[in-house]
């Protein structure tokens, strides 16, 4: 039988909103207290959701170990107290947590083969979440 | 199609372990899970039902209704029990979060007769939680 497994992970990190396509006025009126220069932080929490058939020999969809130990290297280790603009992923984006799914959602694709990658979800505060499927529409 | 979403929590506690595999293999993959002597966790338990507005009523279900069947088929068998001693489906089964999704849901599928069952979500802790949507 199919499950889906979600997992919850914290991560801080500071980002300055910024697009070099935008004039100073527009950035400013885009951004508003987001563009400060000198950038400020939030505490990310993030959530990967997997599914897959249930095991029978372990009765699970995957092995939380697994999930935790790729999550830790190749995401928390990167991303965790950064300035998201210097990594190599902002490089030519900006780090809204719109494209922060986006960057997350796909070193998971790429990366963990263990189960099927669902989805990518990102509370930026406790008043703002953004999801990210890989393009598809989210489903029930 | 409107949904409705009781929530409910239970105190249980298990352990992960596979006859068919060796002492070694079990502690390989299931970790600190594995100690015989169990553990336990806080449970909730979120369990969406759909179904079409009653025009005379206003519900989709009776609150009270599932309220009591979610009672009696799953809290009065899981809480504060051993789920591997104390709960048919994981003399056989490995009671992990996905295993205990599916036996609830099989718990109230049946016995649901106005509102159909959607979801069931059980969060093992409040950093993992699995979503069981009746799939084969």
């Amino acid at each position: 039988m199919k499950a889906h497994l979600t997992r919850r992970y914290i991560f801080s990190a500071s980002h300055r909103l910024h697009s070099s396509q935008l004039s100073d006025a527009e950035n400013a009126v885009t951004y508003g207290k987001c563009n400060n220069p000198y950038g400020h932080g939030h505490n990310y929490v993030l959530e990967v959701t997997v599914s897959g058939t249930v095991s029978e020999q372990t009765g699970m969809v995957c092995n939380l170990i697994d999930l935790d130990g790729f999550v830790q290297h190749e995401i928390l280790d990167h991303f965790d107290h950064q300035n998201l603009n210097k990594l190599p992923e902002f490089a030519k984006s900006v780090p809204t947590t719109e494209n922060l799914c986006i960057a997350i959602y796909d070193i998971l694709q790429r990366g963990f083969r263990l189960a099927h990658l669902e989805k990518v979800r990102f509370e930026e505060t406790m008043m703002n979440s953004f999801e990210y499927a890989g393009g598809r529409e989210l489903g029930s | 199609m409107v949904y409705l979403t009781r929530k409910a929590e239970f105190s249980a506690s298990h352990y992960y372990h596979n006859p068919q595999l060796s002492a070694e293999e079990n502690l390989r993959v299931f970790g600190k899970c594995n100690n015989p002597n169990g553990h336990g966790h806080n449970y909730t338990l979120e369990v969406t039902v759909k179904g079409n507005v009653d025009p005379r009523s206003g519900f989709v279900v009776d609150l009270k209704q599932l309220k009591d069947v979610l009672n009696r088929e799953v809290l009065d068998a899981m809480d504060h029990r051993f789920l591997n001693k104390e709960v048919p489906e994981f003399l056989t089964r490995i009671p992990t979060t996905e295993n205990i999704a599916i036996a609830v849901w099989q718990r109230l599928a049946p016995k649901l007769n106005q509102a159909q069952l959607h979801r069931v979500r059980v969060y093992e802790t409040p950093d993992l939680f699995v979503d069981f949507y009746g799939e084969a």
